[in-house]
């Protein structure tokens, strides 16, 4: 049998030249946080909270924490129906590579690109905007937003698994935005309708943000909470990816 | 000598279809086998099952000896499907090259790439090839594990004429290296180019199993057609060797091994025969004679 990590890189290496070649997606991902740190964050990007906090760093670590999830639901989302609504799995399944490691090849493409999109979207805070942190903030921020995003990429393959590929982007905003926006990572909840600030703490992006806050020194919740909420909300869209996954398996391989 | 791979009492049921009603094969390693049949025969359920791609209800599939769906026999296979798709950003060679990543000893990928005619086109993106060149980008991902056996589902689909000729070449000398091919196809005149051995599928069983010359002996070679001046009686036909007969507008058509024994007979009962024409049946017509079923009674 061929070795799995041989498998594991070439695997990787192509899906990584393949969102290099859809430059529409990458671009998108690369620029809608950058864009949007740009409307609603750089006019106060050199304020500062009552409490000390830097305003620009704020509210680069929210949008860093909107970029990384929008390359999981978004990638994973649109990945998943496109690669069902063109038969790749087909193809794919009567090979001897195993499923784990196709996924596991998406995963780390994701987590590379993802880092990438955090990485652009600092710099140009920290050039354009003039936000000044330590270097370890900037990596603490990093750190803990790919390792959270366990629950975005479960909810990526929720969507990718349960809509075709027509249906998988508007599904993908009409979930990912709202929550987005409701979670404060848009703007600092405080300046959100009441019913919203209400909402939020329920919300998987509300806990996920609280990652990237308690980075910058402006955690709203302990982080034992919002790990545990990040895990609730994985085991909940897994368990909607097993039965989505189970349903077209019973249907294609059975 | 272990066969490569087994379909033992399989049966296959979607819901209320059953696909596959209890299908016995062994084919043994350099066999190069036709599964024949029409859409729906049960022939794509059939290569299913050998891959592990899907589950008998039934009996039980195995390739090497193993469960179809185990990375040691699929280590050792090779699959075209039908319908299936593949990334279209990546280049012929660049997918091809991936590809041998999932195989212990792969071709060299341009070799794969030439195997399957595709030299021309080795740098073009795979959402920029034809039909007929996609299918054969598929045959090189079949053959870049330099596999074993062979699975291909309906491998000329598509094709154009060039194509299927260096397709054809392509079987040829894999068969010359041993190699393990099944094939499923409707075409007769394809099975018996190919194969040494041609398993007719109709209605999920096999109704046939045999070398090409053996099962061009058993199907009716000649379409015998006359007009009638007056209706026949029921009988007429009882005890003549014939099949697939058809009285309608005052013509009688059937096809047959035998005309003179048939002819003669029909003289003899004094059938009076008008406007006689005896012709070799094409294949289709000869192939379509051994998948009818006899009418109820």
């Amino acid at each position: 049998m061929a070795p799995l990590l041989r498998m594991l890189v070439a695997q990787t290496l192509s899906e990584l030249r393949i969102r290099k070649r859809i430059p529409a997606f990458s671009l998108t991902n690369l620029a809608l946080p950058v864009l949007f740190f740009t409307f609603f964050g750089l006019p106060f990007a050199r304020q500062t909270f009552p409490n000390g906090v830097s305003v620009g760093a704020y509210l680069l670590a929210s949008f860093a924490a909107y970029a990384v999830g929008s390359v999981m639901v978004y990638g994973f989302g649109i990945g998943v129906a496109t690669d069902r609504g063109m038969k790749i799995d087909l193809l794919m399944r009567a090979t001897p590579l195993p499923p784990s490691i196709a996924i596991l090849a998406k995963v780390i493409n994701a987590l590379v690109f993802s880092l990438l999109s955090i990485v652009v979207l600092i710099v140009y805070g920290i050039i354009v905007g003039g936000v000044r942190q330590d270097l370890t903030v900037w990596i603490d921020i990093i750190v803990r937003l790919l390792a959270g995003s366990l629950p975005f990429i479960a909810l990526g393959f929720a969507i990718g698994y349960s809509s075709g590929p027509n249906a998988a982007p508007a599904l993908a905003n009409l979930i990912y935005l709202p929550l987005s926006f409701a979670s404060g990572l848009f703007m600092p909840l405080a300046q959100l309708p009441g019913f919203v600030q209400r909402i939020a703490p329920y919300l998987p992006s509300y806990h996920y943000g609280q990652l990237a806050w308690s980075a910058v020194g402006a955690p709203s919740e302990p982080l034992l909470t919002s790990l545990a909420w990040l895990a609730g909300y994985t085991a909940l869209f897994m368990a909607i990816v097993t039965r989505a996954y189970r349903r077209e398996q019973s249907l294609k391989f059975t | 000598m272990n066969p490569v791979v087994e379909l033992i009492a399989a049966t296959k049921r979607y819901g209320q279809v059953e696909a596959l009603r209890g299908v016995n094969l062994a084919i043994q390693p350099g066999e190069i086998v036709a599964m024949l049949g029409p859409n729906g025969a049960g022939k794509t359920t059939s290569i299913s099952l050998m891959l592990g791609l899907r589950q008998p209800t039934g009996g039980q599939a195995r390739l090497f000896g193993l469960r179809p769906t185990d990375r040691r026999a699929r280590s050792r296979a090779g699959v075209m499907l039908q319908e299936s798709g593949t990334t279209g950003v990546l280049t012929v060679r660049e997918l091809v090259a991936l590809f041998s990543t999932y195989y212990p000893s792969p071709l060299p990928t341009d070799q794969a790439v030439a195997m399957a005619g595709l030299v021309d086109k080795a740098d073009a993106r795979v959402a920029t090839l034809s039909g007929g060149q996609r299918q054969r980008l598929y045959f090189a991902l079949a053959i870049c594990g330099n596999p074993e056996v062979l699975f291909l589902d309906e491998p000329t689909v598509g094709m154009d004429i060039e194509a299927r000729r260096a397709f054809v070449a392509s079987i040829r000398t894999l068969a010359i290296a041993g190699k393990t091919v099944v094939f499923t196809t409707h075409y007769l005149r394809e099975a018996e180019e190919l194969a040494r051995r041609i398993v007719v599928v109709d209605r999920g069983l096999i109704i046939a199993d045999a070398t090409p010359r053996e099962l061009m002996a058993k199907v009716a070679g000649k379409r015998v057609s006359f007009a009638v001046a007056h209706s026949l009686p029921v009988d007429v036909f009882r005890g003549l060797p014939h099949t697939a007969l058809d009285v309608s507008d005052g013509r009688v058509r059937f096809l047959t091994n035998e005309p003179e024994t048939v002819l003669k007979a029909l003289f003899e009962r004094g059938i009076e025969v008008q406007d006689l024409e005896v012709a070799g049946a094409d294949l289709e017509e000869a192939f379509l004679s051994l998948t009818r079923r006899p009418e109820p009674a």
